[in-house]
């Protein structure tokens, strides 16, 4: 898995690719943690359009992150979900749970 | 390794006729299962020995009979206690306690044992043919 980070204003966005799964949630859990509980951004955005597989650790990451967005009063905003995520999450009963959204720029706009 | 694992489940599931969802099915439960074993059974030791057998199985299945995918993982770490195998409640919004769940939803059969000193998970997955289409 590679996690890139770009910054757009008050929102960070995170360009995950390859897969989350034991050995990689670790990582993503790190970096949206940090984002949220230490810098406080008020917006961080996960683009899994190039994320091939996710776990049920990847799934816990997630929903680590959704806590602390929460806790702090920002939020977690997912786009570009395949079939697999979609599926996983639905697994998990959290696709609405989370907020989704197609793309990029729905994402920053909302 | 996880990785590895994954892409050769999902070719084998595919080349066994297994339809697209029912092929990230069973790469999402056998996944899970190796990440309860380093977890739970190893103590989060990757680096321990787990065996793997898969074979296409045929045998009655809701009074008639069917293809399967069995798929039967072996360790020797510490025993797994049955009683705590019950994954969480969905509607508990917190990390962790999935895996189990991910690994009922995907599979038709899962039965864990343990004899001379081994967990044993065995998981079945049913082939499911689809009929075809009228006029074909």
């Amino acid at each position: 898995m590679q996690i890139a980070a770009r910054h757009l204003d008050k929102t960070t966005i995170f360009d995950i690719s390859g897969d989350i799964d034991l050995a990689t949630s670790p990582q993503l859990r790190k970096a949206l943690l940090r984002e949220l509980r230490e810098l406080k951004m008020p917006r961080v955005v996960l683009n899994l359009g190039a994320v091939r597989y996710m776990d049920s650790s990847g799934v816990a990451s997630l929903v680590e992150g959704l806590k602390a967005s929460r806790d702090v009063g920002s939020r977690l905003i997912l786009y570009g979900l395949n079939k697999t995520i979609r599926e996983v999450l639905q697994l998990s009963k959290l696709l609405k749970i989370f907020e989704i959204y197609e793309n990029e720029e729905q994402s920053v706009a909302s | 390794m996880l990785c590895v694992v994954r892409n050769a489940l999902g070719q084998l599931a595919a080349t066994l006729g297994f339809s697209e969802p029912d092929c990230r099915a069973v790469v999402l439960a056998v996944d899970e299962a190796l990440t309860n074993i380093i977890r739970h059974a190893y103590l989060g030791d990757p680096d321990q020995p787990i065996e793997a057998s898969f074979r296409r199985i045929h045998g009655p299945r809701d009074g008639q009979s069917g293809d399967a995918l069995e798929i039967v993982l072996e360790d020797s770490g510490v025993t797994a206690n049955p009683e705590k195998m019950c994954g969480r409640a969905l509607e508990d919004v917190r990390p962790g306690g999935l895996g189990l769940h991910f690994i009922r939803e995907c599979m038709d059969t899962v039965e864990f044992s343990r004899s001379n000193g081994r967990n044993q998970l065995r998981l079945v997955k049913n082939l499911h043919v689809q009929a075809p289409r009228k006029g074909s």
